[in-house]
């Protein structure tokens, strides 16, 4: 990939947290345990477009989000916004950045401070960063609410004054009182009723539209990714296993577990509903990270070379690129029968 | 969560609002300023002045708390003593309450080997009885109340820095505290503007408590000696002047250490309905 139009880069990006280590096992010289987050991820987002992340809990999307707006520092690699690195900001340059870069939390309740009326919380936002005279920002804070369509009385109530959606539209609107370029919305709704749900999500969509937002979702509902992104990168233990147009990667997944998490969406047509768990077992714990490919221990499809070699990020078809030996050469994933998964699952069963 | 209405709750909602105890404890306490503040107004004599005719009398109308063994009217000089103990109160604990808050945000959110640092100076601190620590400073110092309320001031920050420390620690975690440091402001900002407000709870409560036993403290050094010196009407003294009588004029003591029971009644309470008025609404 190449650094013209690409808004973000993210390269080679590590991060890992320690994990506790007793005194004794220090003592002894074993290695400090750490989860690794991130392992090398490697992305690019392009001005304009929704990029999609998914991936199970414990994934690293979550930690990716917050790397993108330096809530984090990476251990390893850079992260360049508009071809600069944003690692080494400090002070102005570091707001200027945040001005332009901002994120959206998950939790409605804790994302806010409870003490300040949405007027205070958006009048701080606009006058830290002098978006506006003095005189003008109370205009601004009606146009902020009018945009995320609260009503203009909320201005003078509190946080718990508001329902779940209304206060992430409040979260919406403080970061949208920077105007920044990017959005990084962290599990924006997952908190949210689902009648909600698509209030928020389509709010998020027309404001994209109108201010012509660069937006990463990060969740882990498919439908609601499908529904909003242009792109999708799907995350499995710190790695991007794959990423893909979104209609491509719903269509034909290259990765054996992109197809696994489709399939394990739940359908609302009860006639296509199986019973068949898609992938096998439990996420591996992410500070014992399997050697070969990191999916090894769960995929229906792996052979000998998966326990061996990891396999990298590879261009699959245009736009498309997978990290799996077994569609490197063929494209597809083969087609396997329901029956033959259960069989093999009651084998497992009485192992 | 309460249901979005077109009108802001009123002056008169607010009040009505307040918890019980809150509103007990203020009457209590405004009642303990007044008095404090204007004692000539309510006692009945001069709080100082001999009465060779009326020794040690037992309480009557004319003398409604008695008089001790001097003659003088114990009513005026348990209300005189208003002024010096609830100055104890405030004072004594005013400069501890906004160092160790404030020492204690910077701390909670700073972490690692400042709060390492902070935690020994704490131990080292509190491993001594209060009370013997302040004895033992003010009797370097030399008795009086101001050596007290320095003896209490190098001891009693510590306390709110822990309690300040320790929620800060809870706030910086949540995602109110990262959207801060995403919105690119200082952590001055953050840590004081935005932690510190929702942290201050414990801190504000324990003031309440913390006067009370400012008093209780001001009390036991008066009556040692330590704190404030006769003639001067202080109720830990006036305590000690009638250690001698108790068994023959009770009331010298009793009331004095009545006005003590119920001015810190009144600490408590309100210190209460402070902690249920200033609970965070999510």
């Amino acid at each position: 990939m190449s650094d013209d139009g690409s808004l973000i880069s993210v390269r080679q990006v590590s991060k890992h947290f320690d994990a506790g280590q007793s005194i004794l096992s220090r003592l002894a010289g074993e290695p400090r345990a750490a989860v690794h987050a991130l392992n090398g991820i490697d992305l690019d987002i392009t001005r304009g477009e929704t990029l999609g992340v998914v991936g199970e809990s414990g994934c690293g999307k979550s930690t990716l989000a917050r790397c993108l707006v330096r809530l984090h520092d990476p251990d390893e690699g850079t992260i360049l916004f508009e071809n600069r690195d944003i690692g080494h900001l400090k002070g102005g340059a570091r707001r200027a950045f945040n001005r332009r870069v901002q994120m959206i939390f998950q939790d409605p309740y804790s994302s806010l401070n409870p003490r300040l009326t949405v007027r205070r919380m958006l009048s701080e936002a606009l006058t830290v960063h002098r978006m506006r005279p003095r005189g003008e920002i109370d205009g601004r804070i009606a146009e902020l609410l009018d945009l995320v369509r609260l009503p203009s009385d909320a201005a003078e109530r509190y946080p718990h004054e508001f329902s779940g959606g209304q206060r992430q539209r409040i979260g919406i609107a403080r970061a949208l009182a920077l105007e920044p370029d990017v959005l990084v919305a962290d599990e924006l709704v997952s908190a949210l009723d689902v009648s909600v749900q698509a209030q928020v999500i389509n709010l998020l969509l027309t404001l994209q539209e109108e201010l012509s937002l660069t937006v990463v979702f990060v969740a882990h509902d498919l439908r609601l990714v499908r529904h909003i992104s242009h792109r999708v990168a799907v995350m499995y233990l710190g790695r991007i296993v794959e990423i893909a147009p979104t209609e491509a990667l719903f269509s034909t997944p290259r990765h054996p577990y992109s197809k696994a998490l489709l399939d394990a969406a739940p359908d609302l047509d009860p006639a296509k509903r199986t019973r068949v768990a898609a992938a096998r077992g439990e996420l591996p714990s992410p500070l014992d990270i399997p050697p070969g490919c990191p999916f090894n221990t769960r995929c229906p499809y792996a052979f000998d070379r998966c326990f061996t070699e990891r396999p990298t990020l590879d261009p699959r078809a245009p736009g498309h690129r997978a990290a799996c030996h077994l569609t490197e050469f063929a494209g597809g994933l083969p087609e396997q029968s329901n029956e033959a998964v259960a069989e093999r699952q009651k084998e497992e069963n009485r192992a | 969560m309460k249901v979005v209405t077109g009108q802001r709750p009123r002056m008169h909602r607010v009040l009505f609002d307040l918890p019980a105890t809150m509103i007990i404890g203020g009457i209590i306490l405004f009642a303990s300023f007044v008095l404090a503040f204007f004692p000539s107004l309510f006692a009945p004599y001069d709080p100082n002045a001999f009465d060779y005719g009326a020794l040690l009398h037992a309480p009557t109308l004319a003398h409604p708390f008695g008089t001790d063994n001097y003659g003088r009217d114990m009513l005026s000089r348990v209300i005189h003593a208003y002024t010096i103990d609830m100055q104890i109160a405030v004072f004594a604990t005013i400069v501890p309450v906004i160092v160790g808050t404030l020492i204690g945000a910077v701390v909670g959110y700073a972490g690692g080997l400042t709060e390492a640092f902070f935690g020994r100076v704490v131990d080292a601190i509190i491993t001594f009885p209060f009370l013997v620590l302040v004895i033992a400073i003010v009797s370097v110092l030399g008795p009086g109340l101001i050596n007290m309320y320095i003896a209490v001031g190098i001891i009693d920050w510590v306390f709110y820095g822990r309690l300040t420390a320790a929620e800060i620690k809870v706030q910086k975690r949540l995602d109110y505290a990262d959207a801060g440091r995403v919105m690119g402001y200082r952590p001055s900002r953050v840590v004081f503007r935005h932690l510190l407000p929702n942290a201050m709870t414990p801190a504000l409560v324990y003031w309440m408590t913390d006067m009370a036993l400012a008093i209780l403290l001001g009390s036991s050094l008066g009556y040692l000696g330590l704190g404030a010196q006769p003639p001067a009407a202080e109720w830990g003294v006036l305590i000690a002047d009638g250690k001698n009588f108790m068994t023959t004029a009770w009331w010298i003591s009793i009331f004095p250490g009545l006005a003590i029971v119920i001015t810190g009644l009144g600490f408590s309470l309100f210190g209460d309905g402070l902690a249920e008025f200033l609970r965070t609404r999510r």
